[in-house]
């Protein structure tokens, strides 16, 4: 069955929904140890500033939600965790929504629901993800020993697990590591990118180019302080201060990348640490408005929350799913893809995302794979992922979708163009793309 | 959490036994209350106060009610507070300041025994619950219990011994018996508190519960599986005659250390106690009433127990119904202005921190996280603390503050510029206050529009360490503002002090002919040492020089020529050196040499020679004549207020009662006498304030 046939039926009906300011952490990179912030330290970092500069009291708030794929088991729904330490008040209702990488977009769109229904006028929807706390953990194996041990009544008995105690039964397993897994294709996340590299034909000079180019674009960004509103410094409590994304190599070539050696996959494979998204510590905030909270508060839109559309493929070629939810989310509305003015499409790998380009202008597999009567088209370059990506400047997998989501809304007010699309693959093989609009944006 | 549901709630968590049935409608001060179980709760409540005290009246009624329960002996008692915050917070000082004469004292005292001993022999299981404080006589009552139960909120402690005493109400006699001697002796002679938790290690309290289970350990405590823990062999040994011979001696050249016995008479005076009768705990406690009103005599006790007033009327100026401050901005993340943000957070307010420059706020981050260290808080209220304190770098928090503090470099036009950026963006009724130490207030509020909010809270550095806080009124400041800013000071547990907005305000302008005497002193060729020692042995707890280096050269140099501008009075002429040391970069502690070398955070010093004669006079007479003028001036209202402020804001020492009480106790004509000699060796500028001679 075609992947975008299920769109149909999902009209977007209801009240108006803005999406009226948002912040989020500098990106910083795992350096092997826990960072300085939990997903809620991280999530708190960029909400303080975020309520500091609304017009209104952060009471004013009726709904939190917040994406975290990796919980910490100190904070064990860490919207709820988040709302308290940022004063929202103890009455306000607070939930976590988990669909891996996307889960910084499903709180959006879950949020948005929850206001054009009428249920709320006022949420705050992000994401958090803090990957350098993800626990190292034991093996159940050594589990059920210490178990049997504990359970041991006589020496003899002790004396005999004891005796079975092996070396490696207590190293741990990486808890990230195992996350990154897909349980059903028992494919690695980098992996699946291999997959799509070879059906697509995307070269490693292919893919290494587009990383140096996120880098620069990145760069630029934070040269020309496009991100000084979205970014608010993080402090931890030693002081340090994180102004900037910390991951950005503005100095990295092709030639550069081209020494690297394959991560997943060796020795012939082709996806490696410079043109795969960086595991990093992160979280963003939106804040969604109803027309009457914006008008209760004088709020000024940053953008108009148009269409969401969310799709499923095989877990093996997750990468590729935005194609899916994107062809789902234009159809529905009539829109081409050129009517598209900008662009995000998290670059979980430099293979994938040129994966998802090739397919979009790849006729025959429009009408073959999607049931489409043509090719989607060529996606310009210019007009995707202007300031840069996961590649350069992280994945915090909860915190990505929240981001692109708020850097296109941002990127659409500056550049002084009407619509965007945020999109991004899910590990699983899912994946969410979410249409926006400028209103200050002359029609 | 604060929110109304739990709020509500918290009315029913005190466990107090059951509904009023046998309160005789005579009781002023106790609730008596009978269970189901045979169970007497007697309720400490005393009349028309929020607050507990062991007042003569109430002990009295605690007397009947103890005939009336011998009589008819309940299966236990259980002895708690009615009061909301605590338990007890002691012996009612104003009683005792009234007692003339030390057999009046004694007779006092042996009444007040012979109560709790009544309650310490009552012949069924006592109990006392403990929440709050129970300081003083309120931890001697409890004392006098078998039991004794805290909840996590206890705080305990026998603090006399910083008015100047030691317990008089058998604490000497029944503590060391309790718990380890040593740890007994320490308690009583530093002051300070336990909390629940170290309450409980110390044996000073049988178990750490939560109002929750009161009920369950009361029923433990009858069932004998909740009782004393027994002592241990050391501290039984410790109490021996030769052991203590041995403890003693080397206890009194520590305290000796701490607090000069020629100043402070009650610690020897307690070691003595213990010594002489820590073996038998009547005859201690006979002895502990004797020398116990023999230190209330004492000029120290007197003194120690006027500054304690002097701080209750200071407090009492943070009362009123003006409405709570719950956001302060601040602006300036210097170390002023980091500190004031660092320690509301502390205090529990929301805070935002402006500063353009997000190092010196990263900064400020890190010290909060260190003052929260230093106060052993956990790591959630450490975490809490660091989440209320917002670092601001666009300055949003104006808006939505309740007061604003500015706290940036001391140039006028910079903070009028400040003013005139974040005025129209002040909620209506916010107050705007300056930390200003030099710059006349009426020269910052010229380009307001509304200089009705506008105040001076001028706060000493350390703030975490220093109580005071100046509140300067500027011509045009409302009487709500000045209210609220008095409020404010009591909201973050510091004391407001009243001043006029005259030049250095009080504080400054009365320490700083003091500071540039010292450093005159050092011109004519003295050590530094010398000098800081005559102001030691005089009682302050630093002397001038070390305390011009802490404060930092180049403030004190901006401050004196800020005085020296705008002062009628003649001045200490600045003395040149000061100035070359500024030049030089030598600052004081913070760039590591002023008039001492500074090596982590201590002053390198040479033995001191002792001072000539006369030196004390010279160094403190100056600061004394500047109290008389900022009194006559009306900088601020009356003597009490200006002593209160004085210590509070320099330290200056305490036992002697504050710079106009001192004073007052060598004779108005004999410190003009002196000034006037001084005048005629060393200049105008001892020149007798004229206030030294009116009445």
């Amino acid at each position: 069955m075609p992947a975008i046939d299920n769109a149909s039926d999902k009209a977007r009906d209801g009240r108006a929904v803005y999406l009226v300011d948002g912040t989020r952490t500098p990106f910083l990179k795992v350096r092997g140890k826990p960072g300085p912030f939990t997903p809620v330290d991280l999530a708190v970092q960029c909400g303080r500033p975020l309520l500091l500069r609304q017009r209104f009291a952060p009471r004013a708030i009726d709904q939190v939600v917040l994406g975290c794929v990796n919980v910490l088991g100190t904070e064990m729904n860490p919207a709820r965790v988040a709302a308290l330490r940022l004063g929202l008040g103890e009455a306000v209702p607070a939930f976590t929504v988990q669909i891996n990488c996307g889960s910084g977009m499903q709180s959006i769109d879950t949020a948005w629901g929850l206001i054009r229904n009428g249920e709320r006028e006022l949420v705050l929807a992000g994401g958090a993800e803090s990957l350098s706390h993800a626990p190292l953990q034991l093996h159940p194996r050594a589990v059920s020993w210490l178990a049997e041990l504990r359970q041991a009544r006589t020496l003899k008995e002790r004396a005999k697990l004891l005796g079975r105690l092996r070396p490696g039964l207590f190293k741990p397993v990486v808890a990230l590591q195992q996350g990154l897994t897909d349980p059903v294709a028992g494919l690695n996340m980098g992996e699946t990118a291999e997959v799509l590299a070879h059906l697509f034909r995307v070269t490693r000079e292919e893919a290494d180019t587009y990383a140096v180019e996120s880098h620069q674009r990145l760069a630029r960004a934070h040269e020309e302080g496009f991100l000084a509103q979205e970014v608010p410094p993080a402090i931890a409590p030693d002081g340090t201060l994180y102004a900037q994304d910390d991951g950005v190599r503005p100095d990295s070539s092709p030639q550069s990348l081209a020494r690297l050696r394959p991560v997943f996959e060796r020795p012939y494979g082709q996806v490696t640490a410079g043109n795969s998204s960086q595991v990093s510590d992160g979280a963003s905030w939106v804040l969604l408005a109803s027309d009457t909270a914006v008008q209760r508060h004088g709020l000024k839109p940053l953008a108009r929350l148009v269409d969401s559309h969310w799709a499923g493929l095989d877990p093996e070629i997750m990468g590729l799913a935005p194609v899916a939810a994107v062809a789902g989310l234009l159809r529905r509305r009539e829109l081409a893809l050129d009517a598209i003015d900008l662009w995000e499409l998290n670059e979980a790998f430099a293979a994938q995302v040129l994966a998802c380009l090739k397919a979009m202008a790849d006729a025959d597999f429009c009408r073959q794979a999607l049931g489409l009567e043509q090719a989607l088209g060529q996606l310009d370059r210019r007009r995707l992922n202007i300031d840069g990506g996961a590649i350069s400047l992280g994945h915090p997998v909860g915190a990505s979708g929240t981001r692109i989501v708020l850097h296109l809304a941002y990127a659409l007010r500056r550049t002084e163009q009407r619509l965007g699309i945020a999109t991004q693959c899910i590990g699983g093989g899912q994946s969410g793309a979410l249409l926006i609009e400028n209103p200050e944006a002359g029609r | 959490m604060s929110g109304p549901i739990f709020g509500y709630l918290q009315t029913r968590a005190p466990v107090m036994g059951p509904a009023p049935s046998l309160s005789s409608p005579e009781l002023q001060h106790w609730q008596l209350r009978l269970d189901a179980q045979g169970v007497a709760w007697l309720l400490m409540d005393q009349a028309q106060s929020s607050v507990n005290t062991l007042s003569g009246p109430l002990l009295e009624e605690l007397d009947q009610i103890l005939a009336q329960l011998e009589a008819s002996p309940p299966s236990a008692l259980v002895l708690r507070s009615a009061k909301a915050g605590d338990f007890c917070l002691g012996a009612d000082i104003g009683e005792f300041r009234r007692l003339e004469g030390e057999a009046a004292v004694v007779q006092q005292l042996q009444r007040a025994h012979a109560i709790v001993n009544r309650l310490e022999q009552l012949n069924f299981p006592t109990l006392a619950v403990i929440h709050g404080h129970c300081l003083g006589g309120g931890l001697e009552l409890a004392l006098c219990c078998d039991l004794r139960l805290a909840l996590p909120d206890a705080r305990l402690g026998l603090p006399e011994i910083l008015l100047g005493l030691h317990p008089g109400l058998g604490g000497t006699a029944r503590l060391p018996h309790l718990i380890d001697p040593l740890q007994a002796m320490t308690l009583m002679l530093t002051g300070k508190t336990l909390n629940a938790r170290r309450a409980y290690q110390a044996g000073l309290v049988d178990a750490v519960i939560e109002e929750r289970h009161l009920e369950g350990a009361l029923r433990a405590a009858r069932e004998g599986s909740l009782s004393r823990r027994p002592r241990r062999l050391k501290s039984k040994l410790l109490n021996t005659r030769a052991a203590r011979q041995i403890v003693a001696r080397q206890m009194r050249a520590k305290t000796a250390e701490k607090a000069d016995p020629t100043h402070y008479p009650a610690p020897s005076a307690l070691i003595d106690l213990w010594q002489a009768h820590g073996g038998d705990a009547d005859a201690m406690r006979q002895a502990e009433t004797r020398s116990f009103a023999k230190l209330l005599h004492t000029d120290t006790a007197q003194n120690l127990v006027r500054v304690f007033f002097l701080q209750e009327k200071l407090k009492a100026l943070t009362r009123g119904d003006a409405g709570p401050v719950r956001w302060v901005h601040v602006i300036g993340a210097g170390t002023m202005g980091a500190d004031i943000a660092a320690w509301c957070a502390y205090k529990g307010l929301a805070v935002s921190l402006h500063d353009p420059k997000a190092d010196s706020l990263a900064k400020t981050v890190a010290r909060t996280a260190e003052l929260c260290r230093r106060k052993h808080l956990d790591e959630t209220r450490t975490r809490a603390v660091l989440d209320r304190l917002v670092p601001d770098p666009d300055n949003q928090g104006v808006s939505r503050a309740d007061l604003v503090i500015e706290a940036v470099p001391e140039k006028a036009d910079l903070k009028r510029a400040v003013y005139a950026e974040i005025e129209p963006r002040l909620k209506p009724g916010t107050l705007l206050a300056t930390n200003t130490s030099s710059i006349p207030l009426e020269e910052l509020q010229q380009t307001l529009a509304d200089t009705t909010r506008f105040v001076g809270l001028h706060f000493f550095n350390p703030v975490a360490h220093m109580l005071l806080v100046e509140v300067v009124a500027p011509a045009g400041a409302s009487e709500e503002t000045l209210a609220r800013a008095r409020a404010f000071a009591g909201q973050i547990d510091r004391r407001p002090a009243p001043v006029a907005s005259a030049p250095g305000f009080l504080v400054n302008r009365v320490l700083m002919p003091y500071l540039l005497e010292a450093v005159t002193l050092l011109d004519e060729g003295l050590a530094p040492e010398t000098i800081d020692r005559a102001a030691k042995v005089f009682g302050m707890p630093l002397g001038p020089l070390e305390l011009a280096d802490r404060v930092g050269l180049d403030i004190c140099l901006d401050v004196a020529q800020m005085l020296a501008e705008r002062l009628q009075a003649p001045m200490t002429p600045i003395p040149t050196c000061l100035h070359e040391m500024v030049d030089r970069n030598e600052l004081g502690q913070k760039t590591g040499q002023g008039f001492y070398r500074w090596e982590a955070g201590k002053a390198e010093k040479a033995d001191a020679d002792d001072p000539p004669a006369g030196l004390q006079d010279r160094l403190l007479l100056p600061l004394l004549n500047a109290c008389m003028s900022c009194l006559r001036e009306g900088v601020i209202e009356d003597h009490d207020l200006l002593d209160g402020a004085v210590i509070f804001g320099t330290g200056f020492a305490p036992f002697r009662g504050g710079p106009l009480h001192y004073a007052r106790q060598r004779g108005y004509r004999e410190i003009a006498d002196r000034l006037e000699q001084l005048r005629q060796r060393h200049g105008e500028r001892f020149k007798p304030d004229p206030g030294w001679s009116d009445p």
